[in-house]
């Protein structure tokens, strides 16, 4: 098997494209008066079902279409606070809200791309039910740009304003259910060209287009705000469309393991032909094998055939060791398979004899299984599937289909990243997207005022903002660089502008690229802080009620409570800044309990007294004062000597 | 000159480079901008110099002609006719009842075209067998287009054609009858054809429509079908109703009675409500069940087909304001209109100089009916001054009787006889389950503020 470490990029022809999809931070939604944000007050609720549409030459999406017969329905929370009749698809959508426009257009502008004079709202199908009408509505709003990379040139192909669909809460068999909140909050979409080149270069392309895009100060932030779709492919391999990658630091290995996952798909490919196999011979031929299972250990099996149904196992004639092979980390062909048959047949997975025995059956029912299927225990392998009969029939049916591909190779497949940067199959590549004109909503006309909004908020190239940064706020470039990337930057310029002459734009750069950053290695959730509290905190410090040092351990506790006002942390854990008379009295205190020490270190006793005092002052009072009070009160004793 | 949509300049463009919507071509202007795709026609120019091009990832675009690009011609897109559908369920199980579908327009059975986004309609039983075929599991269903008008555009002539026509099919024996309608004049069209089969209506007339058309994933309309379907093949009463969404989520619809019920909001699924009446039934669509809530109705096969068909189409609709209402009453006497609905305030009420109007024209033989904008409740013209004035005058109040149907009753009416004594004689007499004398304290809507 092949491993990340040992793959030359550029040697199998990778080739990825990104598409960075990013909540913008405007005051409504989309299409509608209602707040962009999540909610979780009182929801009220109703069920739905969406309908596959004919295309315009009759065609209609074949998992949509799977997904419907199946008697798929949705269940709606509806929020009261943050979803009104659009979002119920109860009214039509209101007019294209020009804040955002105006924000996706400076985005344009910034990578220059050609912004369009008109711009129409186009219907996107997507019946899944994580949009109320059965599309996503959404609309390009520029071609063309480019972003540059680590020297390279990145063409941007499109520049799409669209609407962010239903958050997906639970799932229940055949019901699914959404919350409504998150659907209408506005999205831009930056899609690259395919011309990323290695795993680290997604990464660092994701970057700096997540960057450019913070840089406007008007996107959202945090966990779920900013996701990322790959499309990745290798020569010989297909193009796989990898949706929904949130975290940043998963892009290079997402990449990495599907990258993996085609060699190995390819080398499968290779084992079969090398074995003479061929597709025709892989037959749709299931035996029912529940009699083998009459008195089974497996509880699964049992439970099956206790509630009527069977067990279906079909022959996968010179394939021994086929599903057993590894595609990617902790992940075989076997699971490939088995993703399948729970997509087309919902059953809850299968069982192939490269795993067994295991899962409570005995050897000797797997011999008897190869015995009725008339296979041969060292060349042959079999897939079982136990549910009700019909089930198992059509999960035995995408088995085999499934298997059938693997004569070719890569199949062309839409892909969900999992946490660990796997990914697992979602469904077939969609055709050319569905789209047709949202006739509800007339084209909008892009006219000068808005083209002059756009260009007030259209941020700074990088180097320009490094510069201002480092000439105009006095940060050293290291500190500068540091700051352009870390995700609150818009908040930390709007304090350093807010605070300027009474605060160092030093002390607040450090509080959010040192001590923040420092604290999330530490595994706090400085994510979640919300950015008021930050400014609570840099206000106390600004007006020297706490000293800066006392930053971190207030960062911990404010993590920790999310709803308690600042202030009140800094008097709970006592950490007030406290007058000079309080800190001199305290440092003559420790200088009189330990004159012997301060005697017999005489010059350096400076540092041992330091510490000392540090340990009672530490974030209650600057550390440059204590060092001054240290220094005055221990010459006062040695004069007295 | 006009060209595809195209006005001024663009039009001009587009004629001398002889491309026509369907092609492919590729704009090139000096600032850079290089896209291709299919030219497509305009609607609704505003006369600016802008191009509409489907790019082939779906988007559409305009395209500012700024003088100095290079347009060509790449090539051109054949639309073919589309290609068989695919069916929505692998079988299809007819049940045993025989239903007849007549459309008379509306957006409950139409398609779109996904270039131009305009919606048109079909109706042929197999499109309709293949987009929603679980009505089948109700009926065999035939079906016939009528219509293929705007629900605003419909006329009291057209109801005389849609009686004829539902006449004649239920000669023929069908278990029931659907009409699909567009919602903004259904109820007008329901009641109308309420009074016609008063006398004699064997089967139930489920009207239908869509407030979402039936071209998206989120249409309201194969389930209104359905459950309309159900009502026709299998209610247990011969009525008139609207058959609609019972609530926002897809779970019952409503089957009201065709002279109660009133379209009560712009655009929701449940906007169709019973007013000073409760729903003949509940009907689920995906259980086949239908739940009696009102068990006051006419049993199906209880009477013969008899249809009184004919509108008298000189009939005025008016709602009283604050304003000059006395001249207009005057002037529909003048202009010779047949007859008068006003929508009175509360209890039923025109202001007071408006009462001799009312004499002159009832003096003139044109009935005036009042009916009141509350919607909710009883006119009565004994309460206060104004009122006996007009009940004096010779104004014909109808009890609890929505407007719109005291609208159409009195069309229907006119077209039977014109002698003051017998319109108001049927005016205010119960025919189609029109007046009810008696609403008990729950028969109102309470709006819950949480």
């Amino acid at each position: 098997m092949a491993s990340v470490g040992s793959v030359d990029y550029k040697s199998i022809g990778l080739k990825v494209g990104l598409e960075v999809h990013q909540q913008l931070d405007t005051e409504h939604k989309l299409f509608c008066s209602c707040k962009a944000e999540l909610s979780e007050g009182p929801h009220v609720t109703f069920v739905r079902r969406l309908r596959p549409t004919r295309s315009e030459v009759g065609d209609v999406d074949p998992a949509a279409l799977f997904e419907w017969r199946r008697g798929r329905y949705y269940e709606y929370q509806a929020p009261l606070a943050n979803s009104c009749l659009v979002e119920a698809d109860e009214e039509p959508p209101h007019g294209l809200n020009r804040e955002a426009l105006t924000i996706a257009i400076a985005v344009a502008k910034a990578l220059g791309s050609h912004v369009f004079d008109e711009i129409h709202v186009m219907r996107k199908v997507v019946i899944d039910g994580s949009n109320t009408s059965g599309f996503q509505r959404t609309a390009l709003i520029a071609v063309g740009g480019s972003i540059e990379v680590n020297g390279k040139v990145v063409p941007i192909e499109t520049i799409c304003l669209e609407e962010d669909a239903a958050r997906k809460v639970g799932e229940e068999g055949v019901k699914v259910v959404y919350r409504l909140d998150r659907l209408g909050i506005p999205l831009i979409e930056v899609a690259t060209a395919p011309v990323i080149e290695s795993p680290e270069e997604a990464r660092e392309v994701a970057l700096a287009i997540g960057r450019l895009l913070r840089l406007t100060g008007r996107v959202k932030r945090g966990i779920g705000t900013i996701r990322q779709d790959l499309n990745v492919s290798i020569r010989g391999g297909a193009k796989t469309e990898i949706k929904g990658v949130q975290r940043l630091d998963l892009i290079a290995k997402v990449v990495a393991f599907e990258v993996l996952r085609q060699l190995n798909l390819l080398k499968i490919r290779d084992e079969l032909g090398r074995r003479g196999l061929s597709r025709d011979a892989v037959k749709l031929n299931p035996v029912d094998v529940s009699h083998v299972f009459s008195g089974t250990a497996s509880r699964v099996i049992r439970r099956v055939l206790e509630l009527g149904g069977v067990v279906l196992a079909v022959k996968l004639e010179g394939m021994k060791g086929v599903l057993g092979f590894e595609v990617m980390p902790g992940r075989r062909f076997g699971g490939e398979v088995a993703d399948y048959a729970r997509f087309w047949a919902g059953v809850g997975g299968l069982i192939h004899s490269d795993e067994l025995p295991a899962y409570g059956i005995t050897l000797e029912e797997v011999r008897r299984v190869y015995e009725a299927l008339e296979a041969d225990p060292g060349r042959d392998a079999f897939v079982i599937v136990a549910d009700e009969r019909e089930r198992a029939f059509k999960a035995v049916k995408a088995v085999v289909e499934r298997i059938q591909l693997a004569f070719e190779g890569v199949p062309e497949e839409t892909r969900v990243a999992l946490d660990d940067g796997t990914t697992r199959y979602m469904r077939p590549r969609p055709g050319a997207a569905r789209m047709y004109p949202e006739t509800d909503i007339p084209p909008v006309k892009i006219s000068n005022d808005v083209i002059e909004e756009a260009e007030k908020i259209k941020p700074e190239p990088l180097n320009v903002k490094l510069e201002k940064l480092v000439s105009r706020y006095g940060l050293s470039r290291e500190l500068a660089v540091e700051v352009l990337t870390d995700v609150r930057l818009d908040l930390v310029e709007k304090l350093i502008e807010r605070y300027e002459g009474k605060l160092q734009p030093t002390v607040i750069a450090s509080l959010f690229v040192v001590t923040l950053r420092g604290l999330r290695g530490k595994g706090v959730d400085v994510e979640s802080i919300e950015d008021s509290r930050l400014e609570e905190l840099i206000d106390l410090i600004a007006g020297g009620l706490i000293a800066k040092e006392a930053a971190e351990t207030v960062l911990e506790e404010i993590a920790k409570n999310p709803g308690e006002p600042v202030a009140r942390i800094v008097e709970r854990l006592g950490l007030q800044r406290i007058t000079v008379e309080q800190a001199e009295a305290i440092v003559e205190e420790i200088v009189k309990a330990n004159i012997e020490e301060v005697k017999r270190r005489g010059a350096k006793a400076h540092s041992y007294i330091m510490g000392k005092a540090m340990e009672k002052l530490r974030g209650r009072m600057d550390g440059k004062i204590v060092a001054d009070i240290v220094r005055r009160k221990i010459e006062k004793l040695q004069r007295q000597q | 000159m006009e060209y595809h949509g195209y006005t001024g300049s663009a039009a001009s463009v587009l004629r001398e480079l002889g491309l026509e919507p369907g092609d492919i071509i590729r704009v090139r202007r000096p600032d850079g901008l290089d896209v291709e795709g299919m030219l497509l026609p305009r609607y609704g120019d505003s006369g600016e110099p802008v191009i509409v091009l489907k790019l082939r990832n779906g988007y559409n675009v305009g395209v500012r002609l700024t003088g100095g690009e290079v347009i060509e011609r790449v090539g051109s897109v054949k639309r073919g006719e589309p290609g068989a559908p695919v069916p929505l369920v692998e079988e299809v199980e007819v049940g045993g009842s025989r239903v007849f579908i007549l459309g008379c327009g509306g957006t409950v059975a139409s398609r779109i075209d996904y270039e131009t986004g305009a919606v048109k309609p079909y109706l042929s039983p197999e499109e309709l067998s293949l987009s929603v075929p679980e009505m089948f599991r109700y009926a065999s269903v035939e079906a016939e287009q009528l219509f293929a008008i705007l629900s605003e555009d419909m006329k009291p002539w057209m109801w005389s054609v849609i009686v004829e026509k539902v006449s004649k099919v239920l000669e023929r024996g069908y278990d029931g009858v659907v009409v699909a309608h567009g919602t903004d004049t259904m109820s007008y069209t329901a009641a109308a054809l309420s009074f016609a089969f008063h006398k004699g209506l064997p089967v139930p007339i489920a009207m239908t429509g869509s407030q979402r058309s039936s071209d998206r994933p989120s249409s309201d309309s194969a389930f209104n079908l359905t459950a309309a379907v159900l009502t026709a093949s299998r209610a247990p009463f011969a009525e008139v109703v609207v058959v609609m969404h019972g609530e926002s989520g897809d779970s019952y619809a409503l089957a009201h009675r065709g002279v109660r019920v009133r379209k009560m909001h712009t655009s929701r699924r449940d906007a169709f409500q019973s007013v000073n009446s409760r729903p003949l039934a509940r009907i689920w669509p995906y259980d086949g069940r239908i739940e009696v809530i009102d068990g006051n109705f006419r049993r199906r096969g209880s009477q013969e087909l008899f249809a009184e068909n004919g509108f008298d189409e000189r009939v005025a609709f008016i709602k009283h304001y604050p304003g000059p209402i006395a001249e207009v009453i005057d002037m529909l006497v003048d202009r010779g209109f047949h007859g008068i609905v006003i929508e009175g305030t509360g209890f039923g009420h025109v202001s007071s100089d408006a009462v001799e109007p009312i004499r002159r024209a009832v003096e003139s033989g044109v009935p005036v009916v009042i009916a009141s904008q509350t919607l909710f409740g009883r006119v009565n013209l004994n309460v206060y001054s104004t009122g006996r004035r007009m009940l004096e005058a010779g104004a014909i109040p109808v009890e609890d009787m929505l407007p719109e149907v005291a609208y159409v009753k009195l069309s229907w009416v006119l077209a039977r006889t014109r002698d003051m004594g017998e319109v108001r004689r049927l005016m205010q007499s119960n025919l189609a389950g029109e007046i009810s004398l008696r609403h008990d304290i729950n028969l109102y809507p309470r709006w819950s503020y949480g």
